[in-house]
């Protein structure tokens, strides 16, 4: 079997308040294989999104390897750090997150202003990212003019439009009807299928998990 | 430039916002503006003040008089190109309220030590061939509506009595340095009244004006003055006359001061209000501004955004506040032209206002900028407005 | 009602913006008061310094002692007059003064300043009763010698206990510094009118004080010696007199403190503003329940004035306690009307207390009002479905 995408090793994490420690993650081992689509799940206050904070780089553990694309990303220098997210990570959120005053397609653009690419490149890639979540038609809206929907569709192609290695989704349906929900999840599922991302979901919604291909419970800092 | 562009639409973001910032930071430049102007104006007499000018007065006090008798001697000593004399006369013209600087000078020579006051031949000549004649200032003229050939009757204080002048020549300032408002006439008018009336006034001036030919041998000219009349009844005081001027303009030295302390609480005020519009708008924007970092900005990114749209509301603030002192400065300077014959805005005045709104706008940035460079993104991204 | 506590809390939520606010208030007050502060110390300066019975003579449309001048003879008219009262030893309580300015280097600097000489006679001292020695002893008749106002003394070189000062082409020694509690005498040199009389050679007087027997003939003995076609004269009650003298002082101040003040608090106005809207956009939601809850309109406006009026109440005080701090200063300066140095505090007055705060709230009302309104007149479905 090739090397798995993301490995995690005795992987822990803990918050101090007031000088009290806090274990949120405790001995967490993951490997995922690449192309993956999974979904973890669990009841609020069990880590998830914590995990998903130390895959996406935004976040280190207080003890263990986060290992991506070959890397040990808890090693890295904060500047470091940052340059391999731009590389690496496409993040979707449960409250989407779009710059208010930029139009939808500036908003997709971000992540490319960070790369070498000229004007007419980034104007390729975006509007592919664009066209892919199907919302090419909307290019010159700005959020506010767009459905809750349209916007998380927004953000899922600001997400792959610098084609990173992982895109990862923190409750991507968390605030949509069950309509939009549905959409959102199979956009996801085409771009792991038709794609070949790899996708990691964290909700709580079991709707929603459904369409992952691999499910994963985290209950109390631990991984089962 | 992409940069400028999402700084433009942020300041859009909230428009009465932005709006009540600029207007809020456009009144105290113009209120800084203002208070440097009367500062300024305090000093414009000293500024104006001729290279190769001395003053000689009565070294006890200014109060005191000198004999008539010293300008021969003066006139002999070389060096020096023309002398003329001057006494003060506050007289009162209706009211008191109507102040303005009248004196009574040695109608001969007075112009001619003091070319920048400027009057046509024939007026001059009037005035020079008549007892009673005076000269007025253009805006002194101006304000009291007077015109030529107008009677004038002052109240004298001083000099008591009542005193009737005859209007043959207005002056205008060589440039806006020039005081426009004063009011000379003859040194013998008052003279010859006081040999009849008060005998022991006679033959007194109030104060020598003097022209040299070589403005660096002002020192050493001052010293063979005062040392001609050492140990004499009327010791004297010579200087030039920028210190001259300098030393009334320090009787109000406090007052400057204190407007000088204004001025810089005026530039709190105006950093108080944009610091306070900019943490208002980072704090709302803090997910944005995690949301940026997760993808992969650097903190010196955030700055620029941060810095950048602070001076940029710094900037029209700074601006509408010039444009707002230039428009309210005339009417000003008509109101306080009795304390103020000269009030300009100066250059000095128009660059500090701008780099104090430099200044206020990168200082305002810097509590933000260091907030959201320090962020955790996990902190922010949780932030719930 | 919404209780204040919800308004109080609120305002500590949003602890950097309510900072920021509060200080521009305290600001734009500590600027207002300082400049009341000031006015009034200057008048209650020059203000104490008459007496309620003494009256001052002076030479007709002269404003001051200062270019006064009062012959001998008029003098001794002046001084057969009925009204003025008696003195300790049977003669008329009336003395005869000189006025003159000299020009002394500052003890701080090299910097000069006109000073007062006021030469006097023992009636002075009678007349002035606010006037005490507290060192030294009084000149000896025939001799150079003087006493010196305790700012005199302080401030300017030579002017010290057994120092010399020269003027009038002689030296004179300072044998007794005295005060005069808060009044203009205490930044000025006393000495024999005699001696001075002769020291600047002038033969003349500058004024006349005299004690009038009762303040109810002041008016008939003003009429008629003034109308006196022998006696150039003009009578004011003392305390009159010194009120006039810091009129263009106290009216320049006090148009500048005016119109600095009207700026400063509409940028402080501008600021408070800034500050409400931005609190009901963010609580736009928050004001939607409370009006579903059944809170009337009028309850949301009265919560954010008061919130605005809280936050410049807050400011107001804590200006006028930075502004205390003034009253330890003391400020001296050239006074326009006579030309010489006066030397005052900043003085606060209950009444200045009063017009700071009210100007705080008022700015705190003007600045919340807009705000408070467009809150009131929120629609709740609108509100409730905010972000």
């Amino acid at each position: 079997m090739s090397e798995p995408i993301v490995t995690l090793r005795n992987v822990a994490k803990s918050y101090y308040r007031d000088s009290l420690e806090i274990p949120v993650l405790t001995d967490i081992d993951l490997e995922i294989p690449a192309g993956e689509f999974l979904a973890l799940m669990g009841p609020s206050g069990s880590g998830k999104t914590t995990l998903l904070n130390l895959l996406a780089g935004i976040d280190r553990p207080s003890s263990g390897e986060v290992i991506v694309a070959g890397e040990n990303i808890a090693k890295l220098s904060e500047a470091a750090l940052a340059k391999w997210r731009s590389r690496h990570i496409g993040l979707v959120f449960q409250f989407y997150n779009l710059i208010p005053v930029l139009t939808a397609y500036e908003n997709v653009e971000l992540p490319l202003l960070l790369t070498g690419l000229s004007k007419k490149e980034r104007q390729e890639h975006v509007g592919t990212a664009l066209s892919i979540v199907g919302l090419a038609d909307r290019m010159q809206h700005y959020p506010r003019q767009l459905s809750g929907g349209q916007e998380q569709r927004v953000a899922i192609a600001r997400a792959i439009v610098s084609d990173p290695t992982l895109i990862l989704a923190d409750e991507p349906t968390g605030d949509l009807d069950k309509h939009s929900a549905e959409e959102i999840m199979t956009l996801l599922s085409r771009l792991n299928s038709e794609y070949k991302k790899t996708i990691i979901v964290v909700t709580h919604d079991p709707r929603a998990a459904e369409k992952a291909r691999v499910r994963k419970h985290l209950d109390k800092g631990e991984l089962t | 430039m992409f940069v400028l562009k999402i700084i433009i639409r942020n300041t859009l973001r909230h428009k009465l916002r932005t709006a009540l910032t600029i207007l809020g930071l456009a009144l105290a430049v113009m209120a800084f503006g203002l208070i440097r102007t009367f500062i300024t104006a305090w000093y414009a007499g000293a500024e104006a003040s001729a290279p190769d000018r001395l003053v000689t007065r009565n070294a006890v006090s200014i109060i005191f008089p000198l004999p008539l008798a010293y300008k021969e001697q003066i006139e002999k000593i070389e060096g020096i190109k023309q002398v003329t004399y001057a006494t003060w006369f506050g007289g009162i013209y209706i009211d008191p309220q109507n102040f303005f600087a009248n004196f009574a000078v040695d109608h001969n020579t007075f112009f001619r030590v003091f070319p920048e006051y400027i009057i046509p031949a024939d007026q001059l000549e009037a005035f020079e061939s008549e007892r009673k004649a005076v000269i007025v200032g253009r805006k002194l003229a101006d304000r009291f509506g007077w015109k030529m050939g107008d009677q004038i009757a002052l109240i004298g204080t001083i000099f008591p009595g009542d005193w009737d002048f005859i209007i043959r020549g207005i002056y205008v300032g060589r440039d806006p340095s020039v005081d426009e408002t004063a009011f000379m006439f003859h040194w013998d008018y008052i003279d010859e009244t006081m040999r009849q009336t008060m005998p022991p006034r006679a033959g007194q001036v109030g104060w020598y004006a003097l022209r040299i030919n070589n403005p660096d041998r002002a020192a050493e000219i001052s010293e063979t003055i005062d040392a001609r009349f050492d140990n004499s009844l009327a010791e004297t005081l010579t200087e030039t006359e920028k210190a001259f001027q300098l030393s009334f303009i320090q009787m109000a030295g406090t007052i400057i001061a204190g407007l000088q302390v204004v001025s810089g609480l005026i530039i709190g005020v105006i950093l108080l209000v944009l610091a306070n519009t900019m943490a208002m708008s980072a704090r709302e924007r803090t997910p944005e501004y995690a949301y940026l970092k997760t993808v992969g900005f650097r903190p010196f990114h955030l700055t620029g955004l941060i810095v950048g749209e602070s001076l940029f509301i710094a900037g029209w603030g700074g601006l509408l506040g010039l444009g707002l002192l230039f428009a309210v400065s005339k009417p000003i300077g008509v109101a306080v032209s009795v304390f103020f014959p000269v009030f300009n805005i100066q250059p000095v005045t128009v660059l500090l206002s701008a780099l104090a709104a430099l200044l206020v706008g990168i200082a305002a940035a810097l509590f933000p900028t260091f907030r959201a460079a320090r962020m955790r993104i996990v902190d922010g991204l949780r932030v719930v407005e | 009602m919404i209780p204040i506590s919800y308004s109080v809390r609120n305002l500590f939520s949003r602890k950097i913006t309510t900072a920021l606010t509060v200080l521009g208030i305290a600001l734009v007050v500590f600027v207002f008061a300082a400049e009341m502060m000031l006015s009034s110390g200057l008048k209650k300066t020059l203000v104490a310094t008459g007496s309620d019975d003494n009256v001052v003579v002076i030479r007709k449309a002269s404003q001051t002692e200062l270019t006064s001048i009062l012959q001998r003879d008029q003098a001794e008219v002046v001084a057969a007059e009925p009204e003025i009262a008696q003195g300790t030893d049977g003669s008329p309580l009336l003395a005869k003064e000189i006025y003159v300015l000299i020009n002394l280097p500052k003890r701080k600097n090299d910097e000069t300043s006109n000073v007062v000489v006021r030469g006097v006679n023992a009636k002075s001292m009678e007349l002035r009763p606010q006037v005490k020695l507290i060192a030294g002893r009084m000149w000896q008749a025939g001799l150079s010698e003087i006493i010196a106002g305790k700012s005199v003394a302080e401030r300017f070189k030579g002017c010290g206990l057994g120092e010399t000062v020269r003027f009038g082409a002689r030296d004179w020694t300072v044998v007794g510094i005295f005060e005069a509690g808060a009044t203009a005498f205490n930044s000025e040199l006393w000495g024999d009118i005699d001696q001075m009389m002769s020291a600047f050679d002038r033969p003349v007087y500058s004024s006349l004080t005299f004690r009038i027997k009762d303040l109810a003939l002041f008016e008939s003995m003003k009429s008629r010696l003034e109308s006196d076609p022998r006696l150039p004269l003009e009578l004011k009650r003392e305390k009159t007199y010194y009120a006039e003298q810091s009129r263009a002082m106290s009216s320049f101040i006090g148009i500048m403190g005016t119109v600095i003040s009207i700026v400063f608090s509409l940028g402080a106005i501008v600021g408070a503003m800034i500050t409400m809207y931005a609190a009901v956009a963010n609580r736009t939601k928050e004001i939607g329940t409370l009006r579903s809850l059944g809170f009337s309109r009028f309850s949301i406006l009265r919560t954010f004035l008061l919130e605005s009026v809280i936050i410049s109440l807050a400011g107001g005080i804590l200006g006028l306690i930075a502004a205390n701090f003034l009253g330890l200063v003391q400020v001296s300066t050239t006074n326009w009307d006579t030309f010489s140095e006066i030397a005052f505090n900043f003085s606060i007055t209950p009444q200045i207390i009063y017009s700071s705060l009210i100007f705080a709230i008022i700015m705190g009302l003007v600045g919340g009002f807009l705000p408070a309104v467009r809150a009131s007149r929120l629609k709740i479905v609108e509100s409730l479905r905010a972000v």
